[in-house]
This record gives structure tokens, sequence and C-alpha cells, in this order.
């Protein structure tokens, strides 16, 4: 098991590479008008120019990019080419939002997924019919619409939460939570509509087994076969549908943020990609990537551990 | 050559029998009776109407401002939607954005539904080293933070919305390359397609003919959902201010009345309301499509309170004594007036099983005999309770040990493992994949005794040695993919056997297992039953089997027990015809010996 | 008899790489010839479907060689395969699988006339029908309308369509209830009597084997282990597997049922005494 994991890993980071070569050369295949989007529409040509050539776009692209991942393994990943701050200090400064709205809503959304989805599946009835209105309700809204929704509801109309903006949890915990109760409910509706409705596919499609019924045959209580035999045995599937959840919430915390007014990484994309700022656009990318490889390892180690298949050789 | 009317009514094949003809519809017809179905479809055809005509019909142009109508309310001077801070007529704006996005929703899905079905097919239908490759380029894709790259490639291309959604084509193909290889990798090992070779048909008409219209369906499906997600994203863009600044847009409108939602809250629930109808319509659209589609594969489910109703009867009847018991001295288990039936609608139960009496005796070895659909699992299941969930005993009772296992839940879970154990037909499908042989069958023994761990582990190693499994010790450690069918269902017979039960119901228990295995599990089960003094049920369908081991027979047909007798006598001097005609078809296809003829 | 239709000599199947890979049949001979029937028997993993695999050009050709009418059929190109296809035709096991659940019969039967560029359609499609008992306006209706029996019928119409010299039957029967079985294999044997096709009948069952053929060929571990006339092998068998095949199947018949029981334990426990000797 350990091989495989290790070789997915090696796998992983030769996406990485690729992926970032790749979105490297495409973003700064275009020097000169990175430098014209740097300098604004009243920049000469000769100013542009000379502006491309100090920031070093003039350079061949796989040169920029190999003096690029140099720095990049150093923790060096460049700095703005508007503020000339580095890249890996707004990175530091503002991963610590969207990872917390990540973390909150996926450990949300697992506890509430996994109760909603395996009531569904084992009694049937009204929580049945919950999961599946809220599957198309949240399949049907995004998430950006409801975060209007809920900042008209309860920052406007009952201004109980704040409609945008962020405390740190160091400075105050509770400020922290109130800050995102908000954008994390956004999230929640729709990650806990395919992840409950998921959840409860892959307990029936266990609780339908052949060998339930027959440990239901030994005597066995109903509660003992759903904990130990069913929820088991529902548990690999459930950790994907966690994992890919958790790469949706990328995307999700993107407009989140940006309606939330939310110093994430997301906001950063946003802001940076409309001007024209590459090198903080590259380093949101790799941000992404690293959480991607690292959610994805953590989904291969956990299943493999559950799969005794995996397990010996 | 005759064909009898058993063969050609296509009931007397099992699955028919159990879930009833279903009567067939055009799938276009089914899919508008679904009321949620045929709303969706007339709203997308409004939707695509609206951009057809927007020209003529809009009432303003999408950029004409109107400083006297800035953040007008809704419905005044001609501006339904009311006006934006700009002035400009929201309704307008909305009607001009639907050409928009529907070109945008067309363009994901022409580029994702092209690569993936094309490279699904082929990936699926040639595999090899080409399926590896574009697996893992489809891994990598699926493995990209796709909206993060959609907005880094802003600042390459500015706002450039035909090139965003393009990409997101690419992005999106891979679910439809997985659905589609998936499904061709299944249709490929159907036996039709290499009926198709054998033929001679050439790749392209094999794929043309039989692969593609298996993939139709679920393409259509997962297309409505596809869809839904290319309205959500292009909104997502537009909202972020990824796009055209010039252009109105669904998305765009929204971002502007976002940004005035202190001073006019009201502009911001158009946009919303009209994104989300859309979203709604393809998502309704598609589950409507799916539950179309695929209903052939799903049985009808029966309504809680009609389930109820029945259930209550029967109960009713039990208290009654309708089936009251005049209990002869060495019977363990009597069946009386058994009926089960299986939904075939909300409201309607079609019996299967019809008012059923079989009596067992102690140490007893007792055939139930029938071909497919005959009943004779669901008789076997109703004495332990485990019949599938969807079916519903209509009344009887089974009398165990003088007393009635439906009447009472507890006592049925009482009697289940300690008094009636259970042997079934698929060893494999029956032992749980994630726990070890020695764990399942330890689990099960104390769940229903109560003995200790250690206590237990050695019995079940005397057992296992006993059922014929030498080196119990390491089958103990051993996980369930590890062993031979014919051994799993030695430790399914070892897990039945451990808790002494007096009656082994075993369904079809060597039918999955070569003819040199089966005689060796039925001597096994034989010697089991004289050794403990249980008594056996041995489901099966091959009157060979029945010769063997039982001592008495019951045949089974159409939900019915038609003749019932020791086997000697049985065998001997069949009375039902249907008996007669079993024993002599199956006298036709069996071995015969050098003297025979 | 006439001279062999079908020679099968040395045949050896693997599956996998050079490496790691399976050998699943080795070095098999077998032949057919013209009206008659041969059968293979043998347990799961004996090899049995994948020799008639190998016939039909599903199953990759390893080593050896298949002949039919002295032409070398396995590995060729799927042009030469439509000319074969003529006269080597297949009934599999499971009539479900085995029929396109999205096809109507009648272009069931109409595909494997127009493969082979014939265009009498629908006269032939009933003149199939009539001859497998089935009625003649099953075309227009849909596989899921029939019983497991009736398929099978259809399966076999579909081999008939182009009037071949070979059936392969990969266990026709097994997946059918005891009184269709009966009827589907007397169907097999008239046919064979109107039309003097030649049956390849794989089979896990060396009763329904004995029923229907001439000779017998028994499999085990990708090898044959005995041949010979159909009565002998499954009456008398010499190779102490056929033998114990022959005492595993259980018949109809209580009393001798309890001989043969007794005879077989009888066998293995010689066999067991035996082994501890030589051991």
């Amino acid at each position: 098991m350990f091989r495989t994991l290790l070789l997915n890993l090696v796998r992983a980071v030769g996406v990485l590479l690729v992926v970032s070569f790749a979105t490297y050369c495409l973003m700064f295949s275009d020097g000169i008008g990175i430098a014209r989007a740097v300098l604004g529409p009243t920049a000469t040509d000769t100013q542009v120019a000379a502006r491309a050539a100090e920031l070093g776009l003039t350079r061949p692209l796989y040169e920029q990019y190999f003096s690029w991942l140099a720095g990049a393994v150093r923790g060096d990943l460049g700095s703005s080419f508007l503020t000339g701050q580095p890249v890996t200090d707004a990175m530091a400064n503002r991963a610590p939002v969207t990872l917390s709205l990540i973390i909150l809503t996926i450990i949300l959304t697992a506890v509430i997924s996994v109760i909603l989805g395996v009531t569904a599946a084992l009694y049937g009835g009204w929580v049945d019919k919950l999961v599946q209105f809220i599957a198309v309700l949240g399949a049907a809204v995004p998430g950006f619409i409801i975060a209007i929704a809920l900042i008209f509801a309860f920052a406007i109309s009952i201004p109980l939460y704040p409609a945008t903006g962020y405390i740190r949890i160091t400075d105050d915990p509770q400020g922290w939570l109130w800050s995102l109760t908000l954008p994390v409910t956004a999230l929640l509706i729709g990650t806990i509509a395919n992840a409950a409705s998921q959840f409860r596919g892959s307990v029936s499609d266990a609780l339908s087994q052949d060998y339930v019924r027959t440990l239901r045959s030994r005597g066995i209580s109903e509660r003992a076969i759903v904990f130990r035999h069913v929820l088991r045995n529902a548990a690999g599937p459930g950790l994907i549908v966690l994992s890919l959840t958790t790469l949706g919430l990328l995307g999700g915390a993107l407009f989140i943020e940006s309606v939330f007014a939310l110093p994430g990484v997301g906001q950063l994309a946003n802001l940076s990609a409309q001007a024209g700022d590459v090198p903080m656009v590259m380093g949101t990318v790799i941000f992404a990537m690293i959480l991607i490889l690292v959610v994805n390892f953590l989904a291969d180690l956990f299943v493999g551990i559950l799969n005794p298949k995996s397990r010996i050789k | 050559m005759t064909i009898d009317q058993h063969e050609l009514d296509p009931a007397a094949d099992g699955t028919a029998a159990i879930t009833g003809e279903r009567v067939r519809r055009s799938p276009l017809r089914s899919l508008l009776a679904n009321p949620f179905a045929s709303v969706s479809i007339a709203f997308l055809f409004l939707i695509v109407f609206i951009a057809i005509t927007t020209p003529w019909l809009a009432p303003f142009s999408p950029n004409a401002t109107d400083l006297a109508a800035t953040n007008a309310a809704p419905f005044t001077d001609g501006h339904f939607f009311g006006a934006d801070a700009s002035g400009r007529d929201i309704l307008s704006r909305l009607m001009w954005g639907t050409q928009q996005t529907i070109i945008a929703c067309l363009l994901v899905l022409g580029v994702s539904l092209v690569l993936g079905l094309t490279f699904g097919l082929l990936a699926g239908f040639y595999r090899g080293k080409f399926e590896t490759v574009v697996n893992f380029v489809s891994d990598v894709i699926m493995s990209l933070p796709g909206i993060v790259l959609l907005i880094a490639l802003y600042a390459l291309t500015g706002p450039n919305i035909p090139v965003a959604m393009a990409v997101f084509g690419v992005i999106v193909a891979p679910s439809f390359y997985r659905l589609v290889r998936s499904v061709v990798i299944s249709v490929r090992s159907e036996l039709y397609i290499d009926a198709a070779k054998v033929v001679g048909l050439s790749d392209a008409r094999i794929i043309g003919r039989h692969v593609l219209s298996a993939v139709r369906a679920p393409v259509i499906v997962q297309s409505s959902f596809v869809l839904a997600t290319a309205v959500a994203i292009l909104a997502g863009v537009d909202f972020l201010g990824l796009g055209d600044p010039s252009a109105p847009s669904w998305g765009r409108v929204l971002q502007e009345a976002f940004n005035n939602l202190y001073t006019n809250p009201a502009n911001v629930i158009w946009p919303s309301i009209l994104i989300s109808l859309t979203i709604l319509s393809f998502v309704l659209l598609g589950n409507a499509l799916r539950d179309t589609l695929q209903a052939s594969n799903r049985s009808a489910v029966l309504k809680g309170a009609r389930r109820r109703s029945l259930m209550m009867s029967a109960q009713d009847e039990r208290v009654a004594g309708v089936n009251d018991l005049t209990p002869a001295q060495d019977v363990i288990l009597s069946i009386r007036n058994l009926r089960i039936g299986y939904p075939t609608s909300a409201d309607d139960v079609r019996p299967v099983v019809h008012g059923v009496d079989l009596d067992v005796r102690k140490g007893e070895i007792h055939g139930l005999v029938g071909e497919s659909g005959s009943g004779k699992s669901q008789l076997a299941f109703s004495t332990l309770g485990i019949l599938p969930r969807e079916a519903v005993v209509l009344g009887g009772s089974v009398f165990f040990e003088g007393r009635d296992l439906l009447a009472d839940k507890m006592r049925m879970r009482r009697a289940r493992g300690r008094g009636i154990a259970y042997v079934p037909q698929e060893p494999m499908s029956n032992l749980d994949p994630s726990f070890t042989i020695g764990a399942q069958l330890i689990y099960g023994l104390r769940a229903s005794t109560g003995v200790s761990k250690a206590q237990a582990r050695r019995e079940l190693l005397d057992l296992l040695t006993r059922v014929g499994i030498q080196d119990a010790e390491r089958v103990m450690s051993l996980y369930p993919h590890e062993i031979s069918g014919g051994m799993a269902q030695r430790v399914l017979i070892c897990g039945a056997v451990a808790t002494k039960p007096h009656l082994i119901v075993a369904d079809e228990p060597t039918t999955a297992l070569d003819v040199t295995v089966q005689a060796d599990v039925l001597e096994l089960l034989r010697e089991l039953s004289r050794e403990r003094g249980m008594a056996m049920i041995i489901v099966t369908h091959n009157l060979g089997v029945v010769a063997d081991i039982c001592d008495t027979v019951s045949v089974m047909k159409d939900g019915r027990i038609i003749e019932s007798n020791d086997v000697d006598s049985l065998f001997a001097a069949p009375h039902d015809q249907y008996t007669k005609d079993l024993l002599v078809s199956s006298r036709t296809v069996e071995l015969k010996e050098a003297d025979d003829e | 008899m006439s001279e062999n239709l079908l020679e099968i000599k040395d045949l050896v199947v693997r599956y996998g790489g050079r490496r790691g890979g399976k050998t699943v049949i080795e070095d098999v001979s077998l032949n057919l010839r013209a009206g008659e029937t041969v059968s293979l028997v043998g347990e799961s993993g004996s090899g049995k479907t994948t020799i008639g695999r190998a016939i039909l050009g599903l199953a990759p050709v390893t080593g050896g060689t298949i002949r039919f009418r002295d032409q070398e059929i396995s590995n060729i190109s799927r042009q030469r395969r439509r000319q074969v296809a003529r006269d080597i035709q297949v009934i599999f096991q499971d009539p479900y699988s085995s029929l396109n659940p999205s096809m109507t019969i009648e272009s069931i039967l109409v595909e494997p006339l127009r493969a082979a560029g014939v265009s009498e359609g629908k006269t032939r499609v009933r003149e199939l029908l009539d001859a497998v008992g089935m009625p003649g306006d099953s075309g227009s209706r849909y596989p899921r309308e029939f019983s497991g029996g009736q398929r099978q019928r259809i399966a076999i119409a579909r081999a008939l369509a182009m009037d071949p010299a070979v059936i392969v039957c990969d266990e026709p029967t097994s997946a059918l209830d005891v009184t269709t079985q009966a009827r589907v294999l007397t169907l097999l044997r008239d046919l064979q009597k109107d039309t003097g096709v030649a049956y390849l009948f794989i089979s896990h069952d060396l009763g329904v084997v004995h029923a229907i053929s001439d000779r017998i060929a028994v499999l085990r571990g990708g090898r044959i282990v005995e041949i010979g006339d159909a009565h002998q092998v499954a009456t008398a068998p010499q190779h102490p597997y056929t033998r114990q095949l022959q005492m595993s199947a259980p018949i109809a018949d209580p009393p001798r049922q309890r001989a043969r029981r007794a005879e077989r334990l009888r066998i293995l426990a010689a066999d067991r005494l035996e082994g501890t000797e030589t051991a």
C-alpha cells in the first residue's frame, strides 16, 4: 500500500510540475502585454519595453520558468508586479482565511451529511425527502446567490452578522466565528446537497449487499449491522465524496470570498487576474494545486487503510 | 416440436414473475407525464424563445440609460423589473443576456461532449495503452483547480467569455469521458458484442449499432447536469466581473445589483431568480430523465400507509388465531397459510407465495424444489425474517418450536442464529469484504451466544477443521477475497452451525459451486445434520441434489406447494403432472449409467 | 463420417505479458467432423470456454493452429473473419446478455445477414423464427419481453441465420430451468438432424453433455485429460478425474444416488490411501 501511495505522490508532484509549467508559459507568454497592463494605458511603447526587460519578461519562457521554479522550491514565488509584495507573504497572509473557510465547511459538511445521508438510507420517510429536496435546491442555487440572500436576510434586514470582512482567530475567536458564519453557511448548502445524497447512496448500496442478509440471519442486531458493517463499507466511497467536495470548495470559496469581501486567496486570485498581476495569479494557482495534492494524498491514505485488498501486498 | 404455454409466458421467467409486467410507454411520453420535467422543458423553451426574439421583443436596448428611471422600482414607467443605478431597464438587460447564456451553454456542452464521447468510446472499446494515457490526462484535468485556472486565464485573454467557456468545456469533459468509458467497458463485456464480432461486424459498426445506443441515455442525463453547471459557472464568472463589461449578462446584472444592495435591494431578486430557475430546470430535467431512462431497473415501492395496513391485517389474522397450530410431537418448523407479495406500484401488491403450509420434523432434511420464480427462496427467507425490504408478508405464520415467529419481532430475532441459521447461495458476496474470516465468525458467534472471545475462537477453530478446512488458524486471518468459493461456502456453513441451531435454512447452497465441490459440500451438510440432529431446509432447483441429500421433499410451482412426500415415494411415484414433467426433464439431462440404455 | 471440418492442433492460449502471464490452454488438439457433436466438459477454470472463444476469434491464440476446411482461422483479420462467420457461429450461455436489449428481435436476426451482404431480410427472419419454434410475430418485439428459454431460441435462430457448418454452443442451457433445458437440447438435436450442422458443445455438466454428444473431451487445468466416445467417457471413464466428475453429479433417483454416493466415497478413500502410500 505504501508503494501505491508513494507512486501516487510522485505522480502528483509530476502533475504539479507539468501544470505549473503550462500555466506559467501561458500566462507569461505575452511579456509586453503584461508590462503594459502593469504600467497602464498611458505608458509609451518604449516605457513598456523597458519595464518588460526590467521584469525579466523578455527572456525565453523556459528560462523564466526555471528561475521561477528555482525560487519556488526555496519558498520564493517572486513578487507582485504592482505592489512589489512577495507572493509568498501574500499567500501566508491570505491562506488562513481560505483554509478556515474550507476546513470549517468540510467538517460541518461531513457531520451533517453523514447524519442526514445515513438516516435517509436507513429510515427513508421525511428525512429521505428532505435530503432529496436539499440535493435539488443545493444544485440549483449557486453559492454566490445563496450568499447574497444570506447577506440580505441576516446582515441587512436583520443585522445579526457582519455582511463583509474577516476577523483573525488570534485576534478574537468569537469574532472569527461570527465573521465566517454566513460565508460557511452559503457554502454548506451546496456541499451538503451533494454529499448527503451521495452518502445516502453509498449506505443503501452497502445495505443491499448479500452479506447484510446473512448477518441478519445470524441474529446480529440491526444497530450492530449498521454501525459495524454497513458504515464500515460505506466509509470508503464516503471519504472520496468528501475529498471531492473539498476540492470543489476551492472554487466555491473564490466566489464566496468575493461576495463577503474576505481577504482570502480566492479574492486575491480574482483581483490579481483583473489587475494583470501575473506572479500573484501564478501563486494562487500553485496554492490551489498544493491543496489538491494534500487532499488527494490524505484521501488515498485513508481509503487505503480502509480497504483490506490494498492493505495486503 | 411444441412449445407449451409455460415457456411462452414471460412471467415464467423468475424476475418477471416477481416484479410484475410493466406497461411500456415511449420514454418521451413518460417524461412529459412527470410534472417537474414538463414544467422544466416549458421554461427552457421559453428561455430559448426569449433568446431568439429579444431584438424584436425587448422593451429597451440593453445599454439605454434613462436617468429619470434610476433605481426605479419594479412595474414603474414600463420598467417591469425596475431599472438599475444607471437607469437601465433590468428586464431588457436580462433578455439581452439570455442569448449569451445559451451560446455559452452550447459551447460548454459541445466541447465537453465531443471530447468526452470520442475519447470515452475509443478508450472504453480498445482499452490498452491508449486508455491508460487518456485516463491519466483525464485524472490530471480532474485534479486541476478548474475555476482558479479559469480566472488565471483572464490575466492572459482579458474578458473573453467564449474562450473561457470552451476552456470550461475541457475542464468538465472528464465527467463525460469517465461516464462513457465505464458504460462502454461494461457493454463491451456483454455477450451481444461478442456475438456481433463473431458475425463479422466491423468495429465502427459495432460501436455505432451496439455501443452508442447503450451510451445514449446516460449521456443525455449527464448533458442536462453539465448544462446546469455551465449556467452557474457563466453567471459566476460574469458576477466576478470577468465578462465583457459592455455586454449585458445575467451575472453582470446581478453584480451591479449586488453592488447597489444597500440602496436598492429588490434588484438582486430578478437575476437571482432567473439564474436559479434556469439551473433548477436543467437539474429537474436531468433527474426526470434519469428516472425515466432507468425506470426499468427499479422495483416498485409500496406506500408506507398501505404497507402498514397490510402488515396490520396479517397480524390481526394471527391474533384471531386463523392459523392456529395443532402441533405434532416431532415437528420443529410449521409454516401455515403463508402469503408473500411484492409491490407492483405504490398501491398494489402482487402475491408470489399463495398460502403455503409446510412442516419440517426434527433432524429431517427437507428439500424445497422448484424452478425460478416458484417462490421457494421467498419461503425460505420468510422463516428467518430476511425477505428483501420491499417484500410484504400478507398473512400466515411461521411456527418454530411451537411459537409463531412472525407474530413477534423479538421472538424472530432470538430465533435467528441460535434457533435457525442460514446458508446462502453465493458464498463470496455473503462475507463482509472488510473483515477477516476470523473476525466475522467470532463476532457472529458472540453476538448470539455471548461466549468469551477466546472460547469462541477455540470453538470456531475446531469447527473450521470439522468442515474440512485445513490450517484453520491461517484461514481465520485471511480476508474473503483471499479464499476460493468452495472454501468460502465452508466458512459460511461453519458460521451457520457454530451457534448450534436446531434448523438450517440453505438457499441453493451448492448452485454456485463446481460439481465436485458440490458433492463435498452436500456430504458435509448431511454429516453435520446427522451429528447434531439438525433439521435442514434445502432450497434447490436440482432434483439430483434432492435425491442425494433430502429425506422429504416439497415441490413448489407458482407460489404454491403442489406436492410433498418422503423422497423415495415422491421420486418413485409422483402424483402431480408438474412433478412428473420435472422428473422427466431432469432425467433427460442428467448423467445416465452404462446399464440405462 | 466425413473428414474433419475443424482441426485444432496443439492450441495454446496465454493471457498477459511474457512474464507473469497465465497459460489458460496448453497443447489442446481436437477435431470436429461435419454433422457431429463434440463436447468439452470441465469445471470452472478448466479452459473449456476459452477454447470456444479461440475458435471464434474472441481469445488470442498464442500457439498451435485452428484450421477450418483446411484453412487457418486463428489470428485472421476481421475481413476474413467475416467470411468464416458464415460457417462458424455461436450460442452463448447467458441469453440475457447475448441479445442487445435495445434492438428488436428482427434487427438482431437481420444483423448477421447484413454483415454478410445478404438482403433477403424479412422472409428469412420468419423462417428462422419458425425453425426455432417462436411465433412469427416476435420480430417486432424486444428481448426483455421474452423468457430465458425463448431468448435462447432467438440466439439459436441468430446462429442459424447463415446456415453455418459449425456452431459453438457455450453452456447454452446452464442458465435455464430444467424443463426449459430439456426443450432447448431437443431443439438443438432436431436442428442438427435437419441441417447437418456440427456442434462444439461446451458444458460443466457431464449429464447434459452425454445427452447430446457423439464424443466428449474432458478438460482440467487447460489440458484434455480424456477424450473418446460420449457413451464411454460418460459411463465408463478411464481417467480418475473424469470418474470423479461422473460420481459427483447427483441423479434424480434416490436409491441409485445412494449407491453412487457410497461409490464416490469409496473411490475418494481409495485415492487418499493411494496418495499416502505414494507420498
